[in-house]
């Protein structure tokens, strides 16, 4: 059986104790996925329990002159972002495979926050590793991960961020491989876990355009997304990627910017655009929001940045501060520090009207924020 | 871990009673690796072992010493250095063998290395491991990284059992090995060891302590 592949990235670069467990997850996905009461089940929690479909929202005063911006909204989904999509897809998927144990890794704090959300929500033993810095800038959730019952550990070697944090979660799984299942956060990691991911959180983009056509009867211009590691980006660019007068933009941190400055290199089981060396040693990343604080970008992305489809810019920190401040005063709302990024370059973006991910509210970056 | 003390503790190995020497070259993630191996593999990244370096060193190592090279690494430096050009260059500098540790015995099966094999292979990849590998067969003995575990799991029986069925090659195990006692174990299952973290802590009280456990792990094989 072969991995699935973006064009020349993707893969499983995994040690041979993890092979069986991928094969039975890329079984149990598509099992899954070919269910209808598994995409029911899926779509009355998606309802019920986050609270979809997220509002699409047209900013009132926020946007430049002759500029329309509109918003989708998945920061007012359950837990306060995206990652909550995937989660709860991968826990229904878990509880199939008949997994009692679930690790994650996690960056800012959010997808750890969803993953602990759905283990007490569906009564499974939660670790969640998170990076030593991440956990003193992200506070709030780490309290929030303990409150729901998670065992949060610290990973205090190396950058002491996500990028360690990830590689710790892949060593507990394959020490544990036997009654473990790894929920990872985005669309990064060995095959089949990318394409999982974003046909989770496609569930954005596809209700995204529904809303742009039943609002505006066309559709945006462009569509911006913060990159990380990819998932909401990917889970919106996934509603339009055949319409192809539709720009698809990702905004990188300045100091994270995998896709901009990174080169092939293989990380945390992926072959993908990695911040690394002439020598494939991985470089760190900076950024002041942990969740784009990641050297390595999903696969696909990769592949879209190769093929044209889509294009990927960077913020920097000051660029979405500014940006955070001015939806605060301008909208009333506080976005994330790492959807400020996409607000960032959306407010300068050449395009008339411009959907953008609002992939998380910033309660969890006021400490950061008031800091600078 | 290549490093400029390396040529001296792979001497140390040897006269010790190493009959393989693996070298790690190091990288800034591995996966597959414990503490020790990880915290040798930061010093030796510390020390400005990059992939050159490495193969020099490699080449220092060999004009010193008689056993076979393994270099062991990850994909990442493959990547960035070309997989042909790395292999050509490896055997060049005098590696006998390759050893990658997050490449699945089903990816780059144009790149000749040692195959590894775990608890959790199934019969159909143990085939294929053994069809692809490059002179023996790495057996994992854990669901884990390397590192010292306290007894010889106990999935190494079952893994030697069914390998043996598959394949006709030898067999080495490794991960977790790391006192004589387990040696002489996993060497009454499998057709050697291979001992990593368990060699590196040794070798962190210098040369002629490495020598001495190294002569431990063979008169317990004996």
């Amino acid at each position: 059986m072969t991995a699935s592949t973006f064009g020349e990235y993707g893969g499983r670069y995994v040690p041979e104790t993890l092979i069986p467990a991928l094969d039975e997850l890329e079984r149990g996905w598509t099992d899954a996925s070919a269910d209808p009461a598994f995409r029911a089940e899926l779509d009355r929690l998606g309802a019920r329990y986050v609270g979809r479909p997220s509002p699409l929202y047209e900013t009132e005063r926020f946007a430049p002159a002759r500029r329309r911006i509109v918003l989708k909204r998945e920061d007012l989904n359950h837990t306060g972002a995206h990652k909550i999509n995937n989660a709860l897809g991968q826990i229904l998927l878990a509880a199939r495979l008949g997994k009692r144990r679930i690790v994650a890794e996690t960056g800012a704090g959010q997808h750890g926050v969803a993953t602990a959300t759905v283990c007490a929500r569906f009564g499974l033993e939660c670790v969640v590793y998170m990076g030593a810095e991440d956990m003193r800038r992200q506070h709030p959730n780490v309290e929030r991960m303990r409150l729901l019952g998670a065992e949060v550990r610290a990973v205090e070697f190396g950058t002491k961020t996500l990028k360690e944090a990830t590689s710790e979660a892949i060593r507990d799984w394959i020490a544990n491989v036997a009654t473990t299942y790894y929920l990872i956060g985005s669309c990064v990691g060995p095959a089949p876990y990318p394409s999982i991911v974003r046909e989770l959180q496609a569930v954005i983009g596809r209700e995204a355009r529904q809303q742009m056509l039943e609002t505006y009867d066309r559709l945006p211009d462009a569509v911006v997304a913060c990159v990380g590691g990819g998932s909401n980006a990917i889970g919106l660019f996934a509603g339009f990627l055949d319409d192809e007068d539709v720009r698809l933009v990702g905004v990188e941190a300045a100091g994270a910017a995998s896709l901009g400055s990174g080169r092939t290199a293989v990380l945390h089981g992926a072959r993908s655009s990695v911040l690394a060396d002439a020598d494939g040693q991985i470089l760190d990343a900076h950024s002041i929001s942990a969740g784009l604080d990641y050297p390595g970008v999903g696969p696909e992305h990769a592949a879209l940045r190769d093929s044209g489809r889509a294009e990927y810019v960077t913020a920097t920190d000051e660029e979405a501060l500014a940006a955070f401040h001015r939806l605060a005063e301008t909208e009333g709302i506080l976005p994330a520090l790492e959807p400020a990024h996409a607000l960032a370059r959306a407010l300068d973006l050449d395009a008339e009207l411009v959907l953008v991910g609002l992939s998380g509210r910033g309660d969890k970056d006021l400490a950061e924020v008031l800091d600078h | 871990m290549a490093g400029p003390e390396t040529p001296e503790l792979a001497r140390a190995a040897e006269a010790g009673g190493a009959d393989m020497i693996e070298i790690g070259f190091p990288f800034s993630d591995p996966l597959a690796d414990g503490p020790v191996i990880r915290r040798a593999a930061e010093r030796a990244l510390a020390q400005g072992m990059r992939t050159a370096e490495c193969l020099e060193n490699l080449r220092a190592i060999r004009e010193q010493v008689a056993a076979p090279l393994i270099p062991m690494t990850y994909a990442s430096l493959l990547e960035a250095y070309g997989w042909e050009r790395f292999a050509t260059n490896a055997h060049e500098a005098g590696a006998a063998s390759l050893i990658v540790a997050d490449l699945p015995v089903d990816a780059h099966p144009e790149l000749r290395r040692v195959q590894l094999v775990a608890p959790t292979s199934t019969d159909e990849r143990i085939a294929l491991a053994a069809e692809r590998t490059d002179g023996w067969l790495y057996l994992v003995t854990v669901a884990g990284t390397t590192g010292a575990r306290a007894e010889l799991s106990p999935a190494l029986a079952p893994l030697v059992e069914r390998t043996r069925k598959l394949a006709d090659l030898p067999l080495y195990a490794g991960f977790g090995i790391s006192t004589p006692e387990q040696a002489a174990a996993a060497g009454e299952l499998a057709d050697g060891v291979v001992v990593g973290s368990a060699a590196l802590v040794a070798a962190e009280e210098g040369a002629g302590a490495l020598e001495r456990f190294v002569a431990q792990l063979r008169a317990a094989l004996a």
